[in-house]
């Protein structure tokens, strides 16, 4: 059983891999349709083979299971080994990683449809495909890394796709560079357990936390921190810049720049979800330092509401979509803060289905407009397109948290949470993600209608949109499924079960009494939840159907706000000031007088200098004269005579 | 019965016996057989030669024995350095012939004045006492004085005999007048004798014997042409034919080497903290000046003259450190830079165009472009004088600075190193001139000779089998000093 699970996880994780080869390296002879039927093909094995674990852990119960298949090195005593573990977290996760993978696999056959570079996008989505699954199978801190930098590389190549586009290219330094930032606070954390558990491995780490528990750490002296606090938020930091929380948010939506399927299984399903991932895992970690829980649930809640106020003032399509993926995972790393941590992979899961849904969904349209991203250049699609807006009808409802959509289930449950939860901190946080579900309904529905509604704003001359294929309209309706349906189906099995469905992967979270899906609809009703998001409906059919001239009266009268949310908080403007016009300047210092003066003048030229000016002055000896060259031999003599006779003398 | 104990008494010295006979014979086949065939002098040296390295090969595991009445030994490390001498002046004659051949220089008188020259180096090697070592390097002197003159039209190569005559001399009675202080303090000329007097410690410290010392350091420093008794290196190696100047830079360095041994190591073993400190001072001298100056030279031939010259204060440093790994380094640098200055010259003979040499570094630009396998063996030859692994070169820089290390002596190392750095320039501005400049006019490439070209490029392929499978030749040289 041990061998056959082993095979079959390395099985999961490799073959997209050598569908990336295959489409990387033979692409240009097997042609575009060969590359992506190979590269599907391979992420469908992966899928199905998912699937089959899935019903070994879900429906046969087997242990879990955690076996290294390959010893790497050894070095002072801690090994480094490639190793596998399979619970029903990661096989959730599986699930969802190779699902949406398959669809965006294919969606992309009709997306990139004559692109130079379609081979190559192919090799790419599936290399990225193999990073994630490396991840999120990992049984120890090192392959989690390898899977965490693999996933950021492959989402730096794909941002910056359209090598071409400056706006490209910007987009995926920044995100290279800004998860540089979250990587090397990662980093320290994975030393920092190291350094105090002497393991990275998963199960001896966590074996030995209850030992650690009172051991504390001086960073800064006279300060002692808890070591497990200490971890524990640098940990956070990699999470912070993996999935996009405040301040390292800024890259997400400059990563739009990247083709759409991209921002759909990448930026919004699967990458961004690592840090949630992550921290999920190491739960029985956090759940022993309050303090760094009170920082996830306050970052968290913060991100949840602000940015999603952002969403409000966006008018490219995907950039709406972008500032809400950033609202969500606020809602899960609150969850998280709130020690939720089965909810905040709950709404992991239905937010890949629903967020993946409306970014196709909105790739569709833009395919249709022929790459145009800009809502105000859209409107009345709804009769042109039928399947993709009723597709992204459904994405939006589950994305505003309606009952009985899956968003529903999840998002109740982390506004729950964190109602109940009593660390510092929880009133604030109360509010933003309160507030912040009538802001989701909000911008959700106004793209709705801007995209779908209204009066046709583009040029009707010269365009005429008409459906997508159906490789595109396909993925759709198969995301629009689990988009409705999966948070009814796994609410009862994750939240209220006893034991409840992840209880071996993650630490459960109490809930207060049994309930089903049903019964949570029943009480939705008399929930402040639910009619903050059916105000929030109302108000954008109220500003962009009803009366279209309110919006900009609205702008008129709060124009400070507004010019506040315009520039995004100001932190693009402040990174730009200090970060990247600091650097600069110290760089150009540094190459100036440090570099070019100091080294390369004085040491690097000045020494060639030296050698040179001494060399003639070394030449000047060989006069050719026999009497000089005689004269140098009888001084040379004397010198070591003199040398030898004067300590004898003394 | 005198005449029997004499002929078995001599058998250690087999070898340098059948040299001499040979050189006899080489002489009178010159005299009588050279209208019928005159290639024969060179075929019957290389004979003598490849005999010779023959039976030194077979003395290279017989234990040490002394012949005519202890003025004679023959040991490992001889035979060693005796294979080396007589392999590397096979080369250089060999790279010899069609130059002479080329420039009508009497062929007879050249290989036997070389044959006389490597047998006295074999006796400077050999001798266990003060005189004949002093005999044997005066017969490996003599015969280079003449050599170099052998091209008599040439007023550059006879100005370089006359300075290397005039210089010899007085670095000869240096040395003799050393040897005749160490005479008056030990009443012995027996380097057995001495060994044993000076390890009893009375006569070591006087006047006379510091004298005696500086004296012969100074000799042999001259002979190595380690700075400052270096000046008649770059005019000599210059002004010689580039056949002359591969043979006088090669074998006579691994003679010299023996005959220091012979003073140092099995003379005064003892008193190596008193001759420690000039050799530090002659071999940071000379890897600086070599160095250094050489960055400025446009010569080719100078400019390895001056490499030759840091080459001895690498070399001088394994001396330094006193120890067996130490002397087993300097042996494994000497032979390995011998071979590297074979190559050196013989590219520059070889390319020489009816009878003008190529001097100049400038004459090596292009050379990838019109004859890529020498430019490549330029460039091997270049990388192991630079020790660059993986080159035999490296293997010799590493081994001596081992050496140092392991004595506590990590500053000298250091400034070796500092100094390798400098005269990697130089090396690799060569390779550049080759690979990257273009040539300059399209003159017709000389026609190289079949056997110069084996021979060339067996030798530059040694330096680079012998970098990537060191560990033989690197035991061979530790096994002889055990």
């Amino acid at each position: 059983m041990e061998q056959l699970i082993s095979n079959i996880t390395i099985a999961i994780v490799l073959f997209p891999l050598l569908g990336a080869l295959v489409a990387g390296l033979l692409g240009k002879k097997m042609g575009c349709t060969w590359s992506h039927r190979a590269t599907i093909f391979y992420v469908f094995i992966s899928f199905v083979l998912s699937l089959y674990l899935a019903k070994l852990v879900f429906i046969e119960h087997i242990p879990t299971f955690n076996l290294v298949v390959y010893h790497w090195g050894i070095s002072g005593g801690v090994g480094f080994d490639v190793g596998f573990l399979i619970d029903q977290l990661s096989v959730l996760m599986l699930l969802v990683v190779t699902f949406v993978s398959l669809l965006v696999h294919i969606y992309s056959i009709g997306y990139m449809q004559g692109d130079p570079g379609y081979q190559r996008f192919f090799s790419y989505v599936s290399f990225f495909t193999f990073a994630m699954l490396a991840l999120v199978t990992a049984n120890n801190f090192l392959q989690l890394f390898f899977g965490w930098e693999g996933v950021g590389v492959a989402s730096y190549l794909l941002i910056g796709f359209w090598f071409n586009k400056d706006s490209a290219t910007a987009g995926s330094l920044k995100a290279f560079i800004v998860n540089r930032v979250g990587d090397f606070g990662f980093l320290l954390g994975i030393a920092a357990i190291l350094a105090t558990y002497h393991s990275i491995d998963y199960s001896a780490v966590f074996a030995q936390v209850d030992t650690t528990l009172s051991q504390t750490i001086t960073v800064i002296p006279q300060h002692p921190w808890s070591v497990i606090t200490l971890i524990s938020l640098l940990l956070f930091v990699g999470a912070m810049g993996k999935s996009a929380q405040i301040p390292l948010h800024v890259w997400l939506p400059e990563s739009m720049e990247g083709p759409t399927p991209i921002s759909a299984l990448i930026h919004a399903a699967t990458m961004v979800t690592a840090g949630i991932y992550m921290i999920a895992r190491m739960s029985p970690l956090y759940q022993h330092s309050p303090t760094a829980l009170s920082v996830i649930l306050v970052i968290g809640a913060s991100g949840a509401l602000f940015t999603g106020l952002i969403a409000i003032v966006q008018n490219d399509i995907k950039r709406v979509i972008a500032y809400s993926t950033l609202s969500q995972l606020g809602y899960m790393v609150a969850a998280l803060g709130a020690s939720a941590y089965t909810a905040a992979i709950f709404h992991l899961s239905t937010h890949a289905c629903f967020k993946a849904l409306l970014f196709l969904g909105a790739g569709s349209v833009i395919l249709a407009c022929h790459h145009e991203q800009d809502m105000r250049k859209m409107g009345g699609l709804w009769k042109l397109m039928p399947i993709t807006y009723l597709t992204y009808l459904l994405g939006s409802l589950a994305l505003c948290a309606l009952p009985p959509f899956s968003g529903f289930f999840s998002k109740d449950a982390i506004i729950d949470a964190v109602h109940q939860t009593t660390i510092p901190g929880a009133h604030y946080a109360y509010f933003c993600v309160l507030t912040g579900s009538f802001v989701t309904a909000f911008y959700t529905f106004r793209s709705l209608f801007m995209t779908f509604h209204q009066t046709p704003r583009y040029d009707t001359a010269h365009l005429h949109p008409h459906e997508s294929p159906w490789v595109v309209w396909l993925p759709l309706v198969l995301l629009a499924i689990p988009s409705v349906l999966l948070g009814a189906w796994l609410v009862k099995p994750l939240l209220f079960d006893t034991p409840p469905l992840l209880a071996q992967s993650v630490v459960p979270h109490l809930m207060e009494s049994p309930q089903t899906a049903w019964s949570l609809m029943e009480e939705s009703i008399h929930s402040p939840a639910f009619w903050l998001v059916i105000s929030g409906i109302f108000s954008a059919w109220l500003c962009y159907i009803a009366f279209p001239a309110l919006p900009k009266f609205f702008v008129r009268v709060l124009s400070l706000p507004y010019f506040i949310l315009i520039k995004k908080y100001g932190f693009d403007d402040f990174n730009r000031v200090v970060f990247v016009d600091g650097s600069k300047s110290l760089a150009q210092s540094f190459s100036h007088t440090g570099d070019q003066v100091v080294i390369d003048n004085f040491f690097v030229n000045g020494s060639g200098r030296a050698v040179v000016f001494l060399a003639k002055l070394g030449r000047k000896l060989q006069s050719g004269l026999i009497y000089h060259y005689s004269l140098l031999m009888a001084i040379g003599l004397i010198a070591f005579l003199i040398l030898i006779l004067w300590p004898l003398k003394g | 019965m005198y005449l029997s104990t004499f002929f078995a008494n001599a058998t250690p010295a087999l070898p340098e016996i059948a040299l001499l006979s040979m050189t006899c014979i080489v002489l009178l086949a010159d005299l009588f057989f050279s209208r019928l065939c005159p290639r024969i002098p060179y075929y019957l040296t290389q004979l003598a030669l490849l005999g010779v390295i023959c039976l030194s090969l077979c003395a290279l595991n017989k234990p040490q024995t002394s012949a005519f009445f202890g003025m004679f030994m023959a040991d490992p490390l001889s035979s060693l350095l005796n294979v080396f001498i007589c392999l590397t002046s096979l080369f250089s004659f060999l790279y010899a012939r069609s130059f002479l051949e080329e420039t009508k220089m009497p062929l007879g008188e050249y290989y036997t004045l070389g044959l006389f020259s490597v047998l006295g180096m074999m006796l400077m090697v050999s001798s266990q006492n003060f005189l004949p070592l002093f005999l044997g390097l005066e017969l490996q002197s003599l015969p280079l004085y003449a050599m170099i003159a052998l091209r008599r039209s040439s007023g550059i190569a006879s100005e370089a005999a006359m300075k290397y005559f005039i210089m010899g001399s007085l670095a000869s009675a240096m040395l003799l007048y050393g040897i005749s202080l160490l005479y008056g303090v030990t009443h012995s000329l027996s380097i057995s004798e001495a060994a044993i007097i000076f390890s009893q410690g009375t006569a070591t410290h006087n006047t006379v014997f510091a004298c005696a010392l500086v004296f012969i350091i100074a000799g042999i420093a001259f002979k190595f042409g380690a700075a400052p008794f270096h000046a008649w290196a770059p005019d000599v190696y210059q002004g010689a034919p580039s056949i002359v100047t591969l043979f006088l830079g090669s074998a006579p360095k691994i003679a010299m080497l023996g005959f220091t041994f012979k003073f140092l190591v099995q003379a005064m073993p003892t008193l190596q903290t008193q001759w420690q400190l000039f050799f530090i001072i002659l071999a940071v001298l000379s890897m600086a000046l070599g160095n250094i100056v050489a960055v400025v030279q446009t010569n080719f031939k100078r400019m390895l003259a001056y490499s030759s010259i840091s080459h001895m204060g690498y070399m001088l440093l394994g001396l330094i450190s006193g120890t067996q790994a130490g002397y087993a380094a300097a042996t494994f640098y000497i032979i390995a830079y011998a071979f590297m200055t074979l190559a050196g010259f013989a590219m520059i003979a070889l390319l020489s165009k009816a009878g003008v040499e190529a001097e100049s570094i400038k004459d090596f630009q292009g050379l990838n472009y019109k004859h890529p396998w020498l430019a490549f063996l330029v460039m091997v030859v270049m990388f192991s004088m630079a020790g660059v692994p993986p080159t035999i070169g490296f293997f010799a820089k590493l081994s001596v600075l081992q050496a140092l290390v392991q004595v506590d002596l990590v500053w000298l190392a250091a400034l070796a190193l500092i100094f390798s750095v400098i005269g990697a320039y130089y090396y690799i501005a060569v390779i550049k001139t080759m690979y990257f400049d273009q040539p300059e006019k399209s003159t017709p490439f000389p026609t190289l000779p079949l056997d110069a070209t084996i021979a060339i490029s067996v030798n530059g392929l040694l330096l680079l089998i012998l970098g990537l499978f060191p560990s033989g030749l690197i035991e061979l040289c530790n096994k002889v000093f055990l």
